[in-house]
């Protein structure tokens, strides 16, 4: 078995950011970190191939040189088989551009299963792993958070509003990893110094063949939404009822 | 005249409210393009909810009953969708950013060779025309986008728009032959399990109730809030951290990657705050926050700040909100 894996690198959430001088993304010294969903799908990938023996891993980033950082410490060093790094613009492509680039990797790789996080914390789009099944004509589980392989079908539980779904697909399929999937490992020393040696393959979009390249959303302006006044403090339960009911008048 | 394609959300043969709340959104789409609005109900023995939906002004709405669509599986339900986008002419296709909106638009998407806009929040008037404002990076940021294909896919988040009101009329009713094509999907339905709950849905309730981390089972847990929730007619949310630690339900997420909710009145009960927190729940129009420590942040998002321990103050809050009720 084969599973390709997502290792997206985001900006850090708890850092400060700033709206670019053409007001169209943000700019300065931005903190990275890699995707929270990422770790929990490199997990996810990393406990189906402990559990089936011969699975093959390969982690995937996209973006400039800094992401194969990422690659190798993200998901190489915590045990991930190779990389590959897809060199793009991350401030000029989309969530299509992305599916895209996947679904030229999906053709090249040949993977049963691929796994994404489901969301980047960065664009928040949720769209990534859905086009990419569209675009393959593969199943898809979004929202995972649990997955198991009974034969040539994988169970797959999703966290769904109002409650767990369970569906079943064939391989090859998309699975995207929600957070509860599980408690991602940390890299080992060992697996440090091995992540070193592991192949990382660098490719241009030119080298996937890609049916578009040409983004089809475009950020015309950002802004930072308006504050919150700063409300007041009280002091006894009596005060904040006392509130809620005259000044508020929720209650 | 460019139409907009809402997909109705349907549990149990009734209307979804949020539906309505993405109707308003396609009727302000609608007023700024000049265009019309229909409705597209998929699922199966599904006439009901779109009876139930004729008084809204819609232009038609389009039925697709058909059994393999009796639980909403993406691959599928994105096909109808989009076979039926394509047969109407429909420039937009708008649903709600619930958990089914997210799974199945950008299915319908890569079928239309539509850009989406994800969790829009606001329509904005730029140079470039009408743009989708939507929040970025845990709601730190708002973007505008404009969607250069010429299909257009959106999906909306629902706390950001009121519910569209009943107009009166009785749209036409079509019936949409529906290909699900179910056997080619390579996918089945398993189960569902449910959360059992009286109380209101989540993303519906006026006044939620969310407890966090510090609700420790030992202590009493989440049964500490639950009188106060019941007492107001509440939901019970809460924060991630919580939800982590098997305090409640997955379901009950408030945040970036859970539910975003804007009630009239929101109690934070040992929630300390962190972004991803309140990314989901600071357009709520009163914020209640009660915390031991003072210096946490949500106590600067909150209206009313209260620094106590919750398993004293929660108590004696539902007590006196009883003796002004009474």
């Amino acid at each position: 078995m084969k599973i390709l894996v997502s290792a997206k690198r985001v900006s850090d959430p708890n850092a400060r950011l700033n709206i670019s001088r053409d007001g169209k993304w943000i700019e300065g010294d931005v903190e990275y970190i890699l995707n929270p969903f990422c770790e929990n799908a490199i997990e996810c990938a990393l406990q189906l191939a402990e559990a089936h023996d011969g699975t093959e891993t390969v982690a995937v980033g996209i973006g400039d040189d800094e992401t194969a950082r990422f690659i190798r410490q993200g998901a190489l060093a915590r045990g991930v088989d190779r990389g590959i790094l897809v060199e793009a613009d991350e401030a000029v492509i989309d969530s299509d551009v992305i599916a895209r680039i996947y679904q030229g990797l999906c053709e090249r790789e040949r993977p049963d299963i691929l796994l994404l996080g489901k969301q980047a914390i960065d664009g928040d789009s949720n769209q990534v792993g859905q086009l990419v099944a569209e675009y393959l004509g593969w199943p898809q589980a979004t929202f995972a958070s649990k997955v198991e392989i009974q034969g040539d079908e994988v169970i797959v539980q999703r966290e769904v509003d109002g409650g767990l779904e369970t569906i079943a697909l064939t391989m090859p399929c998309v699975i995207t990893a929600d957070l509860r999937l599980n408690e991602p490992r940390y890299a080992s020393l060992a697996g440090i110094m091995k992540a070193k040696k592991k192949p990382l393959d660098e490719l241009e979009m030119d080298d996937l063949d890609l049916d578009s390249t040409d983004p089809k959303v475009r950020v015309v302006a950002m802004s930072t939404p308006a504050g919150r006044k700063a409300g007041v403090m009280v002091k006894t339960v009596d005060e904040l009822v006392h509130k809620l009911k005259t000044e508020a008048r929720v209650v | 005249m460019s139409k907009i394609l809402v997909l109705a959300e349907h549990d149990k043969g009734t209307v979804k409210k949020l539906t309505l709340n993405t109707l308003l959104f396609a009727r302000q789409l609608a007023q700024k393009t000049g265009g019309s609005v229909d409705i597209a109900v998929l699922g199966h023995g599904v006439g009901p909810v779109a009876e139930a939906l004729r008084g809204f002004g819609a232009g038609t709405i389009h039925v697709a009953d058909h059994a393999d669509l009796a639980y909403p599986l993406a691959g599928p339900y994105a096909k109808v969708l989009a076979d039926l986008a394509k047969s109407t002419g429909a420039k937009v296709v708008a649903a709600t950013a619930s958990s089914l909106g997210k799974d199945v638009l950008p299915r319908v998407a890569a079928r239309l060779g539509a850009g989406m806009a994800s969790d829009v929040v606001a329509l904005v008037d730029t140079k470039e025309g009408t743009a989708y404002r939507r929040p970025v990076w845990a709601g730190s940021l708002l973007a505008d986008v404009v969607i250069d294909s010429p299909v257009h896919v959106v999906s909306v988040r629902s706390s950001a728009f009121d519910a569209a009101e009943a107009v009166g009329g009785a749209s036409p009713v079509q019936a949409f032959a529906a290909q699900p094509d179910l056997a080619k999907a390579r996918v089945r339905f398993v189960k569902f399990d449910g959360v059992q709950s009286t109380r209101p849905d989540l993303a519906e309730a006026s006044v939620v109730v969310a407890g966090g981390r510090g609700l420790k089972p030992e202590k009493g847990g989440f049964g500490v809030i639950e009188p106060l929730a019941d007492l107001l007619g509440g939901a019970i949310g809460a924060s991630r951290a919580a939800v982590d630690d098997g305090y409640c339900p997955n379901d009950y997420q408030i945040g970036q990657t859970g539910k975003v909710v804007a009630p009239q009145l929101y109690f934070a009960i040992a929630i300390s705050g962190a972004v991803q927190h309140l990314a989901g729940m600071k357009n709520s129009k009163v914020i209640v926050a009660i915390n031991t420590r003072e210096d946490e942040p949500i106590f600067k998002v909150a209206d009313y700040g209260l620094v106590a321990d919750a398993f004293v103050a929660v108590p004696e809050l539902v007590e006196k909100l009883k003796a002004i009720k009474s």
